[in-house]
Order: C-alpha cells, then structure tokens, then sequence
C-alpha cells in the first residue's frame, strides 16, 4: 500500500506533454511534438507537389480529390499508377535512411559513422550486383542479395575494427576504407557484366527513384516494417545506453545486446532501402544531426529522424527531376549536398577531438 | 582468503549486525581480458551499513565493486544478492534493488538534471507505461534528498563539479535501491565538496540504504565507515569496524606508508597522519 500524495511539480527545464492511449504513457517533449508535426505537414505537402509534377502536371487540389477517391480516370492513372509509388518510397525509405543513421550514430556516438559512410550501403548494392550478375534480377532475389551484402559488410567492418570498440576513429577510417573498396568493386562488375545490365544498373548505383515500382517497393516495407517495431522496443534502452555502458548496465539495460540488436536493424534498414533505390548517400548522415539540431535534445530523436529523412528523400528527388536542367538520379544530388556536408562534419569534429 | 576480524573487541553500537548480508561475494575470481585481479576472494556486506572498501591503487577495489554489482562476470565464484546468484536475475530486477554509481558515467550533452534524474527510473519502467506519477514522486524525492532541486531545470554540463556529482547520486537515488554503490565519488572534487557528499551518503545510510564506497581518502572512510574492508594486491587484509581496521600497522601494511594514528579531535575515530613515505631514490649524500 503507498501512500497517494500530491506529486510537487518539477521544472525539468522544457515543456512536456504527458501522452496517454491505453495503457501507454509516454511523457514527450513540446519542441519535439511540434517539430514532428511541422515535419509531418512538410512532407505531406512536398508530396502532394511530387505527386502533381511531370509531364502531365496536376494542381494540387487535383492531387488531393484524387488521393481521396475522386478525379479523372487519366487522373487516377497519372496519379496512382506513374508517380505514387516512387513518392512513396522517397518518404518511407528516406525515413527508413533517417532512422538507420540515427542509430548508427546514436550507438557509436559520432556523427559521422553512418551506415553510407560506412560502406553499408555499398556492400548491399555489390550483394545486389551480384545476385543480378549471377542469379537474375528479380526484385525478391535482388532484395535478399542486398539485405545479404549488407550483412556481410556490417560483419567484415566489426571483424576489423572491433578491436578499437564501436566509438573509435578506427571505426570510420575502416569503413571508409571498406566503401572505397566496394564502390570500386561496383563499378569492375558493371564494366564486366552486359551492356544492357550496366546501362540500368549504372544509373541505380548513384541511388535514384527512376523506375521504382510497387512490387520492390512494397516488399521493402513489409521488411523494414517489422524493424521498426523491433527499434520502437529498444528505444528506452538506447537511451540508457548514452549514460555510458556502466550506467546502461547497472540500471538494467544490457548493452552488448541493445548495441548488437539495434545495429542489426540499422543494417537491415539500410539493405532493404537500398534494394529498391541503391546506394543514396548522405540522408542517413545527415538526418539524425538535422533531427538533433532542430528538436533540440540531449539524444538524437528517432522519429523526427525518420521524419527528416523523408523530407530531405523527397526534397532532393524534386530537385534531380524537376529543377535541374538535366533530369539526373536523385542519388547525385544528395552526393553533391552530401559531400560539403561531410567535409564540413569532420573539420567539426577533427577541431572538437583537438 | 580474508584474515578474520579478531573478536576482542566488541563491535561498536553503531556497528551493524555482522553475517546478514543481502549482498556477497563467494569465492569469486574478477578480472579482465583472463588476468585475474581478484582471486577467490569472499566478502560480505553487512546490511544497513556504510561499508567502504579501501586499499591503494590497483589493489581490485574497484574491480570488487564492479563484481558485486555484475557490472563484471566472475571467472570464477559467485556474487550473490538476496540468496540468488546475481547474474541469473533479471536485469532489470537487479536493478531495482542495488544501484550503481560508476566513475564512467557519462551525462549527454545538453540534458537537464530533472532529466538526467528520470533516467534512474528505467528499471521501473514497462514498454507501455514508461511515466508515471510514481516516477515523478521518485524524482522529485532524489532531487531533495541531494538538495539538488533548484538545479533541476539547469543543464547538466552547466553545473560546478560538486554539483554534478549529486546530481549523479539523486539518478543513482531514483532508482529507489535499499543498496547503493559508489565507485569513487569524492574524486576530482575539492575538500569542501567531498565533505559534503560524505555527510549526504552517512545521512542516506541512517535513513535505512546500505552504502558500499570505494574511497582513497582514509581519514574519510574511518569517519563516515562503519564498516571498511582494507585490500591489497587482490585480497582483503582487514575488515571490520575502522577502529579496529585503521590502525597504524594496518596502514603501514596495507599502503606502505609509515604513519601514527591519533584520535580525531572532531568524532573521537581514528585519524592517520602519514609520516612520509621514504623516497628510495638517491638523494645526495647526508652529513
């Protein structure tokens, strides 16, 4: 029996919201909500203009009566038949992106360890190339190659680098390194492979949403989906995980676990992604640091990561078709930000560790 | 193997009852990367007391601590809590009875006490209920069993290093544990401070919390300790009440350090007064 007093209000220094559904209570903080819920229109937004751009351009208000069921039969068609499906994929495996660098970033606590710069994103293109080179190029086969070469990767760069932890420098100079080897492996088997294959595989390789289809698309989801929901369960752990594996362990979080299951997901959100779009740089790099940066949290916050990631998918795929004068893979553009982002990240954090 | 503690001298009133131990260590062997530190050593905390262990550096008094608080595997041995083997409680139910306050705790940038705090809370909480007005109470209680409740809203990488050390506790205290271990929690803090802490963990330890404290600062364990284990070289050389434990040939043996103990002219305990070490060095010629 505990005695029921008046819990005295504490000021813990920002605004929180109490959530309740059922028997789930979350407390949340405000900025995060709000931010969440900009991030969230943003993308519903971004998407009712993808969804109306190309050739037979649609106003927005055409969009939206047909998503709800209305519009033209050559509405329906344009609508969902051409363009759904690559929007789509540009917000769920942009967010899928998102949440993958987060957790990278989150378990070895630095910014640049993300999953492209790591060469994860490179092994599941080379696992994919070599399921088409060697197999065929059905999309389950395909897929399989990619979340398969994503795991190996994940395996050779911790058979490497495990020896100077998770949270070392050695960490990203060996997956550098292991990218750099990987993309040349890459480009080898496109210079050898058929020239019909190089031509279509060549063009996946920068990463672009040419092309996406349901069938991949839908089967990228009914994989990540899962995932997700495994994350949603280590989540409270991550965060105890950031006090330090002392803390973490003492408290009853078990790190060696958490940091291994929550790596795994990570890979395989990547693998999944990449199966269905190819290596697109730069969102899972830069999505959790955004996400941080605009939430404002000591940790770097899950959700608006995925919701950043979307954006930033979608943003660039805009841009690769409808802004530049040359339509190009949407993969190149989020290279070109990507790579100034890079450069700038580790001047950053070469002046931090000096 | 633990010398026993001569029964000469009757424990002191403040002395707890000697063998019930919620908390022990049977025979264990700790170490790191197979070179043990300790080897099949046996320890029983005393429950209700203010045990700290001391001994000088490298010595496995961290490396104990570590091990009872499964923060180590035992090669050998077993630690145990409540009559079970440690390791094959869960988790979480470990953590809810015995917390931790380890050197290495590190506090994410930007985060603000009150939250730091709530952190503590972890063991009780569920997948689906992960607040509650319970968590809010144990929060609000630990920020003002460490006086730290006016700096809850202010972010941790703001506060002075005293500060931040109670801020570490009320987490540790969060956790609402009858037993609370403390690896070297007056380190790096000036005199002031240390003092301070000593006074909040004695005053933790009368309010009914058994405390295990690693400590270097001798003087500190045998004022605040009602019980001290004294190691060195991976075995325990003394234990038991620090007047029996701080004496000066049990100093001298345990840290070599020629010394004289006198009475603490504040609580009437054992004070050492080092005499200087001898510097082994040559040093020139003396007349």
């Amino acid at each position: 029996m505990s005695l029921i007093r008046d819990v005295p209000p504490i000021d813990v220094g920002y605004r929180s919201s109490v959530l309740r559904a059922g028997p789930f209570v979350v407390s949340l903080r405000r900025r995060s909500l709000v931010v969440a819920t900009v991030f969230v229109a943003v993308v519903l937004t971004l998407g009712v203009v993808a969804l109306g751009l190309g050739t037979y351009p649609l106003a927005p208000d055409a969009v939206v009566r047909t998503l709800l069921g209305g519009g033209t039969e050559l509405d329906r068609i344009v609508v969902f038949d051409w363009r759904l499906a690559r929007t789509l994929a540009a917000i769920v495996l942009g967010g899928f992106l998102g949440i993958a660098g987060a957790v990278f970033q989150t378990v070895t606590r630095n910014p640049l360890a993300s999953p492209d710069i790591l060469g994860l994103s490179n092994g599941a293109f080379t696992g994919m190339l070599l399921t088409v080179v060697l197999f065929s190029a059905s999309w389950p086969l395909v897929t399989a190659g990619g979340v398969a070469g994503g795991l190996v990767t994940a395996v050779v760069i911790w058979a490497l680098a495990h020896r100077g932890g998770t949270q070392g420098f050695r960490l990203i100079v060996i997956g550098i390194g292991v990218a750099a080897m990987l993309s040349s492996a890459n480009t080898w088997m496109l210079l050898e492979v058929e020239l019909d294959t190089a031509m279509f595989a060549s063009a996946w390789g920068a990463g672009t949403l040419n092309g996406v289809a349901g069938a991949p698309l839908a089967g990228a989801v009914a994989c990540g989906v899962p995932l997700v929901a495994v994350l949603v369960v280590l989540a409270p752990r991550l965060r105890q995980l950031d006090l330090g594996d002392d803390v973490a362990t003492a408290t009853g979080a078990r790190p060696g676990l958490v940091r291994a299951l929550s790596l795994l997901v990570a890979v395989g959100l990547v693998s999944v992604s990449t199966a269905v779009i190819g290596p697109v740089a730069f969102i899972a790099l830069a999505a959790p640091q955004i996400a941080r940066r605009v939430a404002g949290t000591p940790y770097i916050p899950l959700t608006v990561s995925a919701l950043v990631g979307a954006c930033l998918l979608l943003v660039s795929d805009l841009v690769a078709q409808h802004v530049l004068p040359v339509a190009l893979p949407a993969g190149v553009v989020t290279v070109s930000v990507g790579g100034l982002y890079l450069v700038v990240t580790i001047i950053q954090e070469i002046r931090r560790r000096a | 193997m633990p010398e026993p503690t001569p029964p000469t001298t009757p424990p002191a009133p403040t002395a707890p009852s000697e063998g019930v131990s919620r908390l022990r260590a049977d025979a264990v062997t700790l170490g790191y990367d197979d070179r043990p530190v300790i080897e099949g050593l046996t320890a029983a905390i005393p429950d209700g007391s203010f045990t700290v262990i001391i001994g000088p550096n490298a010595c496995g008094k961290s490396t104990l601590l570590r091990g009872l608080s499964r923060l180590l595997k035992p090669g050998a041995g077993q630690v145990v809590l409540d009559g079970t083997e440690i390791r094959s409680l869960p988790a979480k139910d470990v953590a809810r009875r015995l917390g931790l306050l380890p050197q290495s705790a590190i506090a994410p940038d930007g985060i603000t006490v009150a939250d730091l705090v709530a952190r503590g809370r972890y063991p009780h909480q569920g997948l689906l209920r992960q607040w509650s007005t319970v968590d809010e109470q144990a929060v609000a209680d630990a920020l003002d069993a460490t006086g730290t409740r006016g700096l809850a809203p202010r972010r941790v990488d703001e506060l002075s290093g005293g500060q931040r050390q109670r801020v570490w506790v009320a987490m540790v205290l969060a956790q609402q544990t009858d037993l609370l271990l403390l690896d070297e929690p007056t380190t790096f803090l000036d005199i002031a401070h240390q003092v301070e802490l000593m006074e909040l963990f004695a005053h933790l330890n009368r309010t009914g919390r058994t405390i295990v404290a690693v400590l270097h600062d001798l003087n500190h364990a045998a004022r605040y300790a009602d019980h001290i284990i004294a190691m060195r070289d991976g075995r325990i050389v003394a234990s038991g009440a620090p007047s029996e434990v701080v004496t000066s040939s049990r100093v001298e043996e345990v840290f070599d350090l020629p010394n004289i103990v006198i009475e603490d002219p504040v609580t009437g305990g054992p004070l050492v007064v080092p005499r200087g070490a001898p510097v082994t060095a040559t040093s020139g010629a003396r007349p």
